[in-house]
C-alpha cells in the first residue's frame, strides 16, 4: 500500500480485571481484546464485525482512548495516540468522534438538541461562540433535521431522528475518523436505509474515515471496504470487502455469513447452512489452540494445540486458520 | 379445505390513549391452518404483537380490548370466553415467545421449576413425572445435559439458550399453535440459525402451527410459507411468501424489501444506494382514518389514496394487497 493509513492499530491488547476468588489467589484478567492489529486506509470504511462479546466495541473503544489499553501502538494521522495528555489528547479527541448504537440513551435528555450538536465544540475546540452557532446550524441542514428542531429535546424526536442527531453531534469537530458503533441496529428497519445513505453521503462530502462496527453482514457488506472479522479477541480474518464476501476463508466468517437468512431463493438454495454448534467458550478460561476449535466443523487436533497466527495468504487477505494455505481455498 | 385452525375475521381492537380511542388493529382477517407457518411482518408500531396479544387475550387491561370481530380457534370464539377458560387455553393450546429471553423468564426460580409449572398447571401428571418430561424437553431444544440444567438459573444460560428455554417451556403441553413474537431479535446471527432449525424441526416432529412476528424479510422467507405485511394496523399485503417476495404489490412490501441491505452471493465494486422508504410510521393519532395510512410515505400517492381507504385487491395465488394502485403498479 502506497499511501499512509489514517489509523493503524498494531498488537492492541485491552484486559479487565475480574474479580479475585480469595484474598491470596492470584489475580485474573480477562482478555477482551488480545494482540489484535488492524489499518484503515483514509476516506475508507473498516467494518468490524462479530458476535456479541466478540471484542469489537472494545478495540474501538480503545483506539479511541475511551478506555484504557493494556498493550499495543495506535497510530492516527501519523501520532501515536496512546501516551498522549493533556492539551495533546483534547487535540486528538476532534479527530475521532463516535456515533453510537442507541440513539435513545447517547443524548442527554435535559440538554436541547443544539446544545447536544455544540458540545464537543465547547469542550475539545477554542471556536468562538457565533461560529459555534453558524457551525451547528449547518449541521442540523446536512443531517436532515429541520432549523426549528434545534430547540427541541431528545425525548421529542424519533428514533431515527435521534440517531440524525447523533451524527451532528460526531461531525461537530470536523473530525477525520468517525467510529460507528452498531449505528442502525436499534432503528426499523426502513429508518436503517435513511441513515445508511445519510452516512455514504456524508463520507462523500467530507472525506470521512469510517470505523464501522455491527453485527449485521448485510449493512456491513453495503457500507464497508474492508472488513476485520473478530471472534473472541482475536481477528480471525481480515480482507477487502470483495475477497471477504466472494472468498471467505476462516470457517467462522463463512459460517457467519450462511447463518444470515436471505429473501433470495436461489442463493438460500445455493448456499449450505454451516451450522456451528453452541456457545462461544467462557473467556475468563485461557485457552490453548485456536479459539474456534470447540465450534469448528473441520477442526483438527492441531487446531486445539496450537494457536494459529493472522497470515497474509493473498493480497489483502489475512485469516488466522491452520487450515487455509497459500492457494486461499477455504478448508470447508 | 378443511376447516383452519384459527380464523380471525374484521378484528378491530382499540386502545384508549390519552388523545382518545385508537384503532391499533383495524380490520383484521387471516387463518392459518394446523401446521402451517406464517408470518407477520412491518416496523414497530404496526400492530403486529397486538394481534398476538388479542389471539392470546393478553391485551393491556383496560388499555385495550377488542371492540368487533371474531377469533375462532379450534371452534371456540376465543372473545368470548370467560378469563378461567381462556387460561386453560394459554399455554396449553396457544403458546408464546417473547422477544426478550432475558426478561421473559423469573430470576428467581430455575429453569426447571419454571418448566414443571406449566405442566402441572395445565396436565394432570405427578410432580416426579413433570420433572421428567421437564429433562426431556429441554434435551428437546438441545441443551446439553439436560438434567443437570434443570437446576440451573436464568442467569447462569446464555442469551440463546434462555430462548431455548422460552421454547421448551411454551412447547411443554404441546400446543396447536405457537407465537413467536421476534424470537431472535435480541440474539446473535449464528444463534439466531440455530433457533431457527430448532422450531423448524420441532414443527416437523410435532405439527405445531407458528405465527411469526419478525421485522426480517429474510426470516420469513427461511421460515414461513404465508406472510402478512402489517401497516398501521391494517393489513397490507397478504398471501404466500414466494408470491409476496417475488412480486411485491403493495408499495410499503417493495420498500420493506429493498431497504435492507442483503448479503449478496456475488460482491462487486459497486455500492447501489439503498432505496428509501421516507419518513416514519405514523402516529396513533392518524389510526383508522378513511384513507390509506400509507400515502404519506408513499411515492405513487393520488388524490384517491388521501380520501378513501383502499380495498384489497386481489391477485393469482390467493395473494392480495390493499392499495388503490396495487393492479397497475
Amino acid at each position: 500500500m502506497s499511501e499512509q493509513p489514517l489509523l493503524s492499530v498494531e498488537n492492541l491488547t485491552v484486559r479487565f480485571a475480574m474479580n479475585r476468588r480469595g484474598l491470596f489467589s492470584p489475580a485474573t484478567h480477562l482478555y477482551a481484546v488480545d494482540d489484535v492489529s488492524f489499518h484503515v486506509n483514509r476516506g475508507e470504511t473498516l467494518a468490524i464485525v462479530g458476535e456479541s462479546g466478540s471484542g469489537k466495541t472494545t478495540a474501538a473503544l480503545a483506539a479511541a482512548r475511551l478506555v484504557t489499553a493494556y498493550e499495543g501502538r495506535v497510530v492516527l494521522d501519523g501520532q501515536d495516540v496512546l501516551p498522549l495528555e493533556g492539551e495533546e489528547l483534547r487535540q486528538m479527541r476532534q479527530k475521532v468522534q463516535f456515533i453510537f448504537q442507541d440513539p435513545y440513551s447517547s443524548l442527554n435528555p435535559r440538554q436541547r438538541a443544539e446544545e447536544i450538536v455544540r458540545d464537543p465544540l465547547q469542550s475539545l475546540t477554542d471556536t468562538p461562540a457565533a461560529e459555534q452557532q453558524e457551525i451547528t446550524e449547518r449541521l442540523f441542514a446536512q443531517v436532515g433535521l429541520r432549523p426549528e428542531q434545534r430547540r427541541l429535546f431528545p425525548h421529542q424526536f424519533s428514533g431515527g431522528q435521534r440517531q440524525r442527531i447523533g451524527i451532528a453531534r460526531a461531525l461537530a469537530t470536523q473530525p477525520e475518523l468517525v467510529i460507528c458503533d452498531e449505528p442502525v441496529s436499534a432503528l426499523d428497519v426502513a429508518v436503517q436505509a435513511q441513515i445508511l445513505n445519510l452516512l455514504s453521503a456524508l463520507q462523500e462530502e467530507f472525506g470521512l474515515t469510517y470505523l464501522f462496527i455491527s453485527h449485521d453482514l448485510g449493512v456491513v457488506q453495503h457500507m464497508c471496504d474492508s472488513v476485520a472479522v473478530m471472534y473472541m479477541g482475536k481477528i480471525v480474518e481480515h480482507a477487502d470487502r470483495k475477497s471477504l464476501f466472494n472468498n471467505p476463508l476462516h470457517p467462522y466468517t463463512a459460517a457467519l455469513l450462511s447463518a444470515v437468512p436471505s429473501v433470495d431463493k436461489t442463493l438460500r438454495e445455493k448456499s449450505k447452512r454451516i451450522l456451528i454448534p453452541g456457545d462461544p467458550p467462557d473467556p475468563t478460561q485461557k485457552q490453548v489452540g485456536c479459539r474456534f476449535a470447540s465450534r469448528c466443523p473441520v477442526a483438527q487436533d492441531q487446531c486445539r494445540l496450537s494457536e494459529p497466527p493472522l497470515t497474509e495468504i493473498a493480497p489483502n487477505h489475512r485469516v488466522a486458520c491452520h487450515l487455509v494455505d497459500e492457494k486461499a481455498i477455504s478448508p470447508l | 379445505m378443511t376447516e383452519p385452525l384459527l380464523k380471525v375475521q374484521n378484528l378491530r381492537v382499540e386502545l384508549t390513549t390519552r388523545n382518545g380511542t385508537a384503532p391499533v388493529i383495524d380490520d383484521v382477517s387471516f387463518e392459518l391452518h394446523a401446521g402451517e407457518n406464517l408470518s407477520f411482518v412491518g416496523e414497530s408500531g404496526c400492530g403486529k404483537s397486538m394481534t398476538a396479544l388479542a389471539i392470546m387475550g393478553l391485551l393491556p387491561e383496560g388499555i385495550g380490548r377488542i371492540t368487533a370481530g371474531s377469533i375462532m380457534f379450534d371452534g371456540q370464539e376465543l372473545t368470548e370466553l370467560s378469563q378461567e377458560r381462556l387460561r386453560r387455553i394459554r399455554g396449553n393450546d396457544i403458546s408464546m415467545i417473547f422477544q426478550e429471553p432475558m426478561t421473559s423468564l423469573n430470576p428467581v426460580y430455575t429453569i426447571g421449576e419454571q418448566i414443571v409449572e406449566v405442566l402441572l398447571a395445565h396436565q394432570s401428571i405427578s410432580r416426579a413425572d413433570a420433572w421428567a418430561e421437564a429433562a426431556t424437553l429441554l434435551d428437546a431444544v438441545r441443551i446439553p445435559k439436560a438434567r443437570e440444567r434443570l437446576k440451573d438459573y436464568p442467569f447462569q444460560l446464555s442469551g440463546g439458550q434462555r430462548q431455548r428455554v422460552m421454547i421448551a417451556i411454551a412447547l411443554a403441553c404441546k400446543p396447536k399453535v405457537l407465537i413467536a413474537d421476534e424470537p431472535t431479535t435480541a440474539l446473535d446471527v449464528t444463534v439466531q440459525a440455530q433457533i431457527f432449525d430448532l422450531l423448524r424441526d420441532l414443527r416437523q416432529e410435532t405439527g405445531t402451527s407458528i405465527i411469526l412476528i419478525t421485522h426480517d424479510m429474510g426470516a420469513v422467507a427461511e421460515m414461513a410459507e404465508r406472510m402478512i405485511v402489517m401497516y398501521a394496523g391494517r393489513i397490507a399485503e397478504i398471501g404466500a411468501v414466494d408470491d409476496i417476495i417475488g412480486t411485491p404489490r403493495h408499495p410499503y412490501t417493495k420498500g420493506l424489501i429493498s431497504c435492507v441491505p442483503h448479503v449478496l452471493a456475488h460482491v462487486t465494486d459497486e455500492k447501489q444506494p439503498l432505496t428509501e422508504v421516507p419518513g416514519i410510521v405514523p402516529s396513533l393519532r392518524e389510526f383508522g382514518k378513511d384513507q390509506c395510512l400509507f400515502a404519506s410515505r408513499c411515492q405513487h400517492r393520488t388524490q384517491q389514496c388521501l380520501t378513501a381507504r383502499p380495498q384489497s385487491v386481489n391477485f393469482d395465488g390467493a395473494q392480495s394487497a390493499d392499495c388503490w394502485h396495487a393492479g397497475t403498479l
